[in-house]
């Protein structure tokens, strides 16, 4: 076979295009609001939120509501949850946000443990099935794209102004509070959309390594975003395809495409940093 | 109640972290077109004072009128510096991205910059000569230039009040005196400063007022009315030795433990 035929021989099966096409949309997603959970120094927050989200998915399933509903709600709470009590309780978020996550993650698989027989899509959940998402899931993650990119047009420079310096934003009277809770949301249902693609255990790794990798590559935050975005939708694209052809969990393939590009990204930057210091020192 | 003349007024102020007052029972009031600086030790409360007058941090007890109203109602006239430490300078952004922030309030949500706001921020630039750094990223800056972005982004807000956390601190003598050049010409204009410092010299002899704080207020008033031994040692306690010649040296070494007491949230 020749790479061509390598390259087109998926693309005649419809799930195989269906699933690029969401890879490349989870990507972007996971891009653009992992840039503000690197800078915010939130990572924590995602890998909660996606294991918050589990109780959600399960019992949606057993009333046979929309599982990204069930997630939704979920996630967006217990984000919220964090926050919340973050702010009344004097305790640090990350002691929140630990208690939280595993809270809501036992009671996910308490009452999976439930179900008489095991479930596939449920299973799906923890680790991904791309190649298995409907039409409607495309929709979904289509809506989540352009509604992320609006909330970035129309908010993007209170969104810069608050993320950067809390204090000097809340001072001129932004409603720090309130953008911190919009991203919060933003968090929950990217990451509830996504679980699909790459599962509840990975998604983490979608929203932080590829932003991460771009805050080592650039200097701006528009370009930050763009090279994360451009980094995720790589990744997805390309682990999809080593997916197919060698038969492995198409998460768990983009995952370890992006944090090989982020090592990479380590050892260039500190290459640069070195020669920048040796020229310094001639 | 509130004097017109007054830009801030605080009355009988309590504020703290955890279970611990930072502050209690401060009063308060500062002229506009004042040029202040809150001096005292340590957990002196100093940031808490400042971070109540930004509106930052809601008092146990007491009221704040800023600009005659409560707290947050003027907030688009109010531009505050925090101290340097609680900024992460790694964060992606150019010196004029910084300074451009400081138009964000004034425009609103669905507001765009335009020539105005792009002429503001040449101007400010060019008042903290760092006009040819505009498109470094903030993290390749020194220290004191550091302090002259926030510096610049305060005066693009074109606020009424300035409220500045640790200015001066641990910078160079000239850049100190370019930021105090500033602050004397904004309060000469009408605008209202305030500024904490642990730099007694710079308070006395750059500040017109003093508010000499222990966490409550020991002494307000012109420099030389106000700092005299008697003040100094309520403000600064055991930290104040004695000289055999009758002057005073003063422990109070910010950069050991500067802000471990005060709490930041």
């Amino acid at each position: 076979m020749n790479p061509l035929d390598l390259l087109l021989a998926p693309l005649s099966y419809d799930f195989f295009v269906r699933a690029l096409i969401a890879s490349a949309l989870v990507g972007v997603a996971c891009a653009i609001v992992g840039s503000f959970v690197v800078l915010k120094g939130m990572s924590f927050i995602g890998d909660a939120v996606s294991h918050a989200a589990f109780p959600g998915v399960v019992i949606a399933y057993l009333v046979g509501a929309p599982i990204i509903l069930g997630g939704a709600i979920a996630a967006v709470g217990t984000a919220l949850g964090i926050g919340a009590i973050t702010r009344r309780s004097g305790l640090r978020a990350d002691a929140i946000i630990g208690v939280l996550f595993a809270g809501m993650f036992a009671l996910g698989v308490a009452i999976f443990s439930s179900i008489p027989s095991y479930v596939g899509d449920l299973f799906h959940f923890l680790f991904g099935d791309v190649l298995g998402i409907s039409v409607g899931d495309l929709g979904a993650l289509t809506l989540l794209v352009l509604g992320l990119l609006l909330v970035l047009r129309l908010l993007w420079k209170e969104l810069l102004f608050s993320t950067f310096d809390p204090l000097g934003a809340g001072a001129a009277g932004l409603p720090v509070r309130r953008l911190d809770d919009l991203l919060l949301i933003l968090i929950a249902i990217t990451i509830v959309i996504s679980l699909q693609a790459v599962g509840i255990v990975l998604v983490v790794a979608m929203i932080t390594t590829p932003a991460a990798t771009a805050q080592l590559l650039v200097k701006r935050f528009t370009a930050m975003i763009q090279v994360a975005a451009l980094i995720g939708v790589s990744a997805a694209i390309i682990g999809l395809y080593l997916s197919y052809s060698l038969d492995i969990a198409s998460g768990a393939a983009i995952v370890i495409l992006e944090t090989t590009l982020f090592l990479i990204a380590l050892a260039f930057t500190s290459i640069r940093s070195r020669l920048h210091a040796a020229r310094g020192a001639a | 109640m509130s004097s017109h003349n007054n830009a801030i007024e605080l009355t009988d102020v309590t504020a703290g972290y955890g279970n611990r007052a930072a502050i209690s029972g401060v009063s308060l009031a500062l002229s506009r077109g004042s040029l202040t600086a809150i001096f005292g030790p340590n957990g002196g409360g100093k940031s808490t004072l400042l971070k109540c007058i930004a509106g930052l941090k809601r008092p146990w007890s007491g009221n704040v009128q800023v600009l005659g109203a409560a707290v947050g109602v003027h907030a688009k006239r109010v531009a505050y510096v925090p101290q340097a430490e609680q900024v992460d300078w790694s964060f992606p952004v150019s010196v004029a991205e910084v300074v451009m922030m400081g138009r964000t309030p004034a425009l609103g949500p669905l507001g765009r910059s335009g020539t105005a706001d792009r002429a503001a921020v040449a101007d400010a630039l060019a008042r903290i000569d760092m006009t040819d750094l505009a498109q470094r990223q903030i993290g390749e800056l020194s220290g004191g230039q550091r302090r002259r972005v926030f510096l610049a982004r305060a005066i693009a807000a074109d606020p009424e009040i300035y409220l500045l956390d640790e200015p001066v601190t641990g910078v160079d003598p000239t850049t100190q005196e370019k930021i105090m050049n500033i602050l004397d010409a904004e309060a000469a204009r009408g605008r209202t400063v305030v500024a904490t410092t642990h730099d007694l010299a710079c308070a006395a002899q750059r500040f017109h007022d003093v508010v000499a704080l222990a966490g409550r207020v020991v002494a307000h008033g012109p420099a030389q009315l106000v700092l005299d031994q008697g003040v100094l040692e309520k403000t600064y306690g055991g930290h104040l030795v004695p000289l055999a010649g009758g002057g005073v040296v003063l422990l109070d070494d910010p950069h050991h433990s500067h802000g471990a007491h005060e709490g930041h949230e």
